[in-house]
């Protein structure tokens, strides 16, 4: 009997990898799955390449440099240093993350030499300008959405999980989001956005994913496409470097002031 | 002796750049703008000798070395020329510091400026640096500030102690510049309280934290007043002059900014001794509340109010002794970071105002093109800008970044 009960348990989970009777549970499942294997990286700093287009075709380029920092049981930490355009040259801003209510924001400003606490309640406004809004570069905690699984299928010769995740917070940009996420690495191939009236608004692509430290995948190109407007943003994150030793006192209002 | 002094300071100097330098260099950059600004005043001048227009350069270099330690030395040169107003023709040292980054503190050694302070128009508690007024009468421009300033971050909050060895006199118009008093001010003939003069050591101390959705500053500082109580006299000629007189004087401020959703609470006090003879208060505060999307479009719509107060009142020497500031802050959030600030400030007591508009636009990657409108409207004969009331200014600035 007991053998049985084993052996029919090992067959199901054979056919369910992850474990959920409902959608709504089996999307949820992923999304705390994908956390889990994102976990332990500890910090993390990045150099970013934005390259903003317009309908014309007109590029336009901002370079930014990144620090994040992994904070157990909240969200990240993080600082982006702005190198270029010059006249932005040495603005920095600090962002912690929560996994619940707004994160806290400060923006320094060289040529003042001043911190600012700015409002961050309202997250889905233009970051430097892109397509992307802070919400979408913000972490992504697993408490900032609600989730349902939609089917399996291959995309790009991958077989994903395709789920809808529902923003908690009120004052986002999006009704909903599709998520394109591969069964294997639990990669984010692809998010479809979706306005306020729950029009097609922006598609995300994500490719050239690296592995580090043996096991998180990082994106080198994060593509976002404006489907009302025509403007699209290309980022590209190089100089990837794990571990390096950051602490909560590189990422304070002080540390703030002398990050370049 | 006095050789001997001179061969001893040198050599504690070479020492201490071949100490410097033998340290692995990780960064060694070198940025900055360059400046071309045209300025029109519309009404014709009050004054003898004031121009109508003028056409200046500026320049402003930046030199930046990071040590493998962390620590770092920072080198910025500012030169400004003027056709309008000769004083506004100046040099200045912005920053000529070296950070010695250590895992208990920070200790930064040379000139260099810090802010202090929450609110957006009126700048109360900046106490640090002298105001640079020939550059702007926005007072955002500052005088590099020599000093000695150690720092320590902790769970509880940051500590910071200031040692300024020397005092940086303000800058003001001289006889083409507009924007002044009908006396011109003379800072040839400078008086100070202390016998020490300008070699006057002045002390700050600021505490500063975050709780939660508060932000918050409490400050000290003794020494000598940043803004001087002008003095009339007459000079060779018999012709009426200020002379501007520097005080000593103790200030305790608080500065903070309140996080509520879309809203930001702001609040600047400060109560200061030696200054004349009454001690007084001042404080000014106010909300900035953005809206994000407006008009269904990616801009961002920011709404400003704040209250100025003095309780010196008609004594008080700002002019903002009881005022109340309207502003709009718009965004634009396209790739030229198109910005715009408008605000309207109104004295409580009389019609004054005072209107101003901030725009700035960058062209390719390297342009930025800036324009301000400053109107004086309705000054009574007792205002603090009544000898400015025809100075409406539009001034516009094209700099490269490099």
């Amino acid at each position: 009997m007991h053998i049985i009960f084993t052996l029919l348990t090992f067959i199901l989970y054979i056919a369910h990898p992850v474990f959920a009777e409902t959608p709504e549970e089996k999307g949820l499942a992923i999304a705390i799955e994908n956390e889990n294997r994102d976990n332990g990286f500890q910090d993390f700093t990045a150099d970013m390449k934005m390259i903003l287009k317009n309908r014309q075709g007109e590029e336009s380029t901002r370079e930014i440099r990144n620090k994040t920092l992994e904070v157990e049981g909240d969200g990240d930490k993080s600082i982006s240093i702005f190198d270029r355009p010059r006249d932005v040259k040495g603005t920095t801003l600090l962002n912690f993350t929560h996994r619940t209510g707004p994160d806290d924001q400060w923006l320094y400003l060289p040529a003042l030499k001043r911190v600012k606490r700015i409002s961050s309640a309202n997250k889905s406004g233009s970051f430097m300008g892109s397509e992307f809004a802070y919400e979408d570069v913000t972490s992504q905690e697993v408490e900032k959405y609600t989730y349902k699984w939609i089917r399996d299928e291959d995309y790009k010769g991958e077989k994903c999980f395709v789920y809808e995740r529902y923003p908690v917070n009120k004052k986002s940009g999006y009704t909903r989001q599709v998520v394109w996420m591969d069964q294997k690495e639990f990669k984010v191939l692809k998010i479809e956005f979706f306005d306020r009236k729950n029009s097609p608004l922006k598609t995300l692509t994500q490719t050239n994913f690296n592995k580090y430290l043996g096991k998180y995948w990082y994106p080198k190109n994060m593509f976002m496409e404006n489907h009302q407007t025509g403007k699209s943003t290309m980022l590209i994150w190089t100089n990837y470097k794990f571990r390096n030793g950051l602490s909560a006192r590189n990422f304070n209002k002080n540390s703030l002031k002398r990050a370049r | 002796m006095l050789k001997l002094y001179r061969i001893r300071w040198t050599s504690v100097f070479i020492l201490s750049l071949g100490f410097l330098l033998p340290t692995k260099i990780l960064a060694h950059e070198i940025s900055g703008f360059a400046q071309g600004e045209l300025r029109l005043f519309p009404n014709e001048a009050l004054f003898q000798g004031q121009n109508d227009q003028s056409a200046s350069f500026a320049l402003q270099p930046e030199y930046y070395h990071e040590f493998k330690s962390g620590s770092s030395f920072t080198f910025v040169p500012f030169y400004r020329i003027d056709s309008g107003d000769k004083e506004r023709t100046h040099f200045d040292i912005r920053e000529l510091t070296y950070l010695y980054l250590h895992d208990d503190f920070e200790l930064r050694v040379g000139v260099r400026k810090v802010f202090w302070g929450a609110t957006e128009v009126l700048h109360l508690v900046d106490v640090i640096n002298q105001i640079d007024l020939v550059e702007n009468i926005d007072t955002e421009d500052r005088l590099g500030q020599p000093m000695v300033n150690l720092s320590v971050s902790r769970d509880w909050g940051t500590l910071d102690l200031l040692w300024m060895p020397f005092f940086r006199e303000r800058t003001f118009q001289g006889t083409g510049g507009r924007l002044r008093g009908a006396t011109l001010i003379k800072e040839d003939r400078t008086e100070y309280e202390s016998a020490a003069e300008e070699w006057h050591s002045d002390w700050a101390f600021r505490y500063s934290h975050t709780f939660g959705d508060l932000d918050l500053g409490i400050s000290q500082f003794m020494g000598t007043n940043r803004e001087p109580t002008l003095l009339k006299s007459t000079d060779s000629n018999g012709d009426a002059i200020f002379i501007p007189r520097y005080e000593q004087i103790k200030q305790s401020s608080i500065d903070a900014t309140y996080v509520v959703g879309d809203w930001l609470w702001k609040f600047e006090s400060l109560y200061r001794t030696g200054q004349g003879n009454d001690d007084f208060f001042a404080w000014t505060g106010g909300f900035e509340y953005t809206f994000v999307g407006a008009f269904d479009s990616d801009m961002d719509l920011g709404v400003i109010g704040e209250w100025m107060f003095d309780t010196r009142e008609q004594e008080a020497t700002n002019a903002f002794e009881n005022d109340i500031v309207g502003g709009l802050r718009l965004a634009v959030n396209d790739a030229a970071s198109t910005e715009a600030l408008f605000g309207w400030v109104q004295d409580l007591d009389t019609s004054a105002r005072f209107l101003f508009l901030e725009a700035s636009r960058r062209f390719g990657d390297n342009w930025l093109l800036t324009a301000e409108l400053r109107a004086f409207v309705d000054q009574p004969a007792d205002d603090f800008f009544f000898d400015q009331r025809d100075d409406e200014i539009m001034q516009i600035q094209l700099a490269y970044y490099f």
